[in-house]
């Protein structure tokens, strides 16, 4: 029964881990939350070339992806090395290009509509020929607002 | 002995320190895995489609500012040759005409912008040569905006933005392109 001690070597008081896994589970949390995960995966090679007058898209919900460009060594014996569209997850068509913006449109609220964005990402490599191509095909669906993705350039011209 | 095992039992508690390491374990994998990917680029409109042909119209050549870009990637405006280094500088001299010059625009409201591209043209080119198209007039927007409000561009409001836009109107119209060059 020696609850006052006197001159007793108190116990160093130690810090408290019981609050760590709160800390890192809030970070957690926030990464989980941030993360996300590529739906599809390229079948083609998609290297975006550079500029410097870039606007940043700002919705993702928004925005429709058409990557162009030359399949990558696993699927070109299934698709030759000449430049294709991928929507989504598969090569496709140009003429499942009306389709798949109707897709997207269903997805996005009715007031919201005007402002999608259809982004292509280009490889720079590709020809004109079938950017052309996809351009008159947006037009024709009524896709006027498109964003030519790109990268910041850091050396000149 | 008996009572050192209640007061033991008292403190069975979890161990909460193993849970710091499995949520650390959870979030390295998600640190590892997020791609925080932005997507930036050139926001244009295209033109509404139209299946009638478009309305002939007259306009004078000195506002018209044509740059071809080829199937070699070569750049060619106003019938000459030049390096895309060059082009902004020149398109902004073209669009301001600050000496009133009879062979530039008459005024940036009346200069148009003319691209035509080949079918094989890399797309590479085509940006480059886009960019620096774009590049002059947010240029000439900026240097307005300084002018007036004593301010870059991007910081004006939305109406004095608009009233610089509507005095330096971006017009960079693209013609149908050529089958030239066009790779199988």
């Amino acid at each position: 029964m020696s609850k006052f001690k006197p001159g007793g070597k108190k116990d160093e008081p130690e810090v408290s881990t019981a609050s760590l896994p709160d800390i890192i589970f809030m970070l957690l949390f926030f990464f989980m939350v941030v993360t996300v995960m590529r739906e599809s995966e390229l079948k083609i090679k998609v290297k975006t070339p550079q500029a410097t007058e870039l606007t940043k898209l700002q919705e993702k919900s928004l925005v429709n992806y058409i990557h162009i460009g030359r399949p990558t060594k696993n699927y070109q014996e299934q698709y030759g090395t000449s430049p294709k569209i991928q929507l989504g997850d598969k090569i496709s068509d140009i003429e499942d290009i009306p389709l798949f913006l109707e897709n997207h449109k269903a997805s996005v609220p009715e007031k919201l509509q005007f402002k999608i964005t259809t982004s292509l990402k280009v490889d720079s490599d590709v020809t004109m020929g079938i950017v052309t191509d996809v351009k008159e095909k947006l037009r024709k669906s009524g896709q006027v607002k498109v964003n030519y993705s790109a990268k910041k350039r850091t050396e000149d011209l | 002995m008996a009572r050192v095992r209640a007061k033991d039992r008292l403190k069975n508690e979890v161990n909460a320190g193993s849970m710091a390491a499995i949520a650390f374990l959870l979030l390295i994998f998600f640190l590892v895995t997020t791609t925080i990917l932005e997507d930036s680029g050139i926001l244009v409109k295209l033109p509404e489609w139209s299946d009638d042909p478009p309305p002939e119209a007259q306009i004078n050549t000195r506002n018209i500012y044509s740059v071809l870009v080829n199937s070699n990637n070569d750049l060619l405006v106003r019938k000459t040759p030049m390096a895309v280094r060059e082009l902004r500088e020149d398109t902004k001299l073209f669009i301001t005409n600050p000496s009133n010059d009879p062979t530039l625009a008459d005024s940036p409201k009346q200069a148009i912008v003319s691209l035509k591209n080949d079918r094989g043209t890399s797309y590479n080119a085509y940006m480059e040569v886009y960019n620096e198209l774009r590049a002059a007039y947010n240029e000439i927007w900026d240097e307005q905006a300084q002018i007036r409000y004593g301010k870059n561009y991007d910081d004006c409001t939305k109406a004095e933005q608009k009233g610089v836009r509507d005095d330096f109107p971006l017009v960079i119209s693209e013609a149908e392109s050529t089958n030239f060059g066009e790779e199988s």
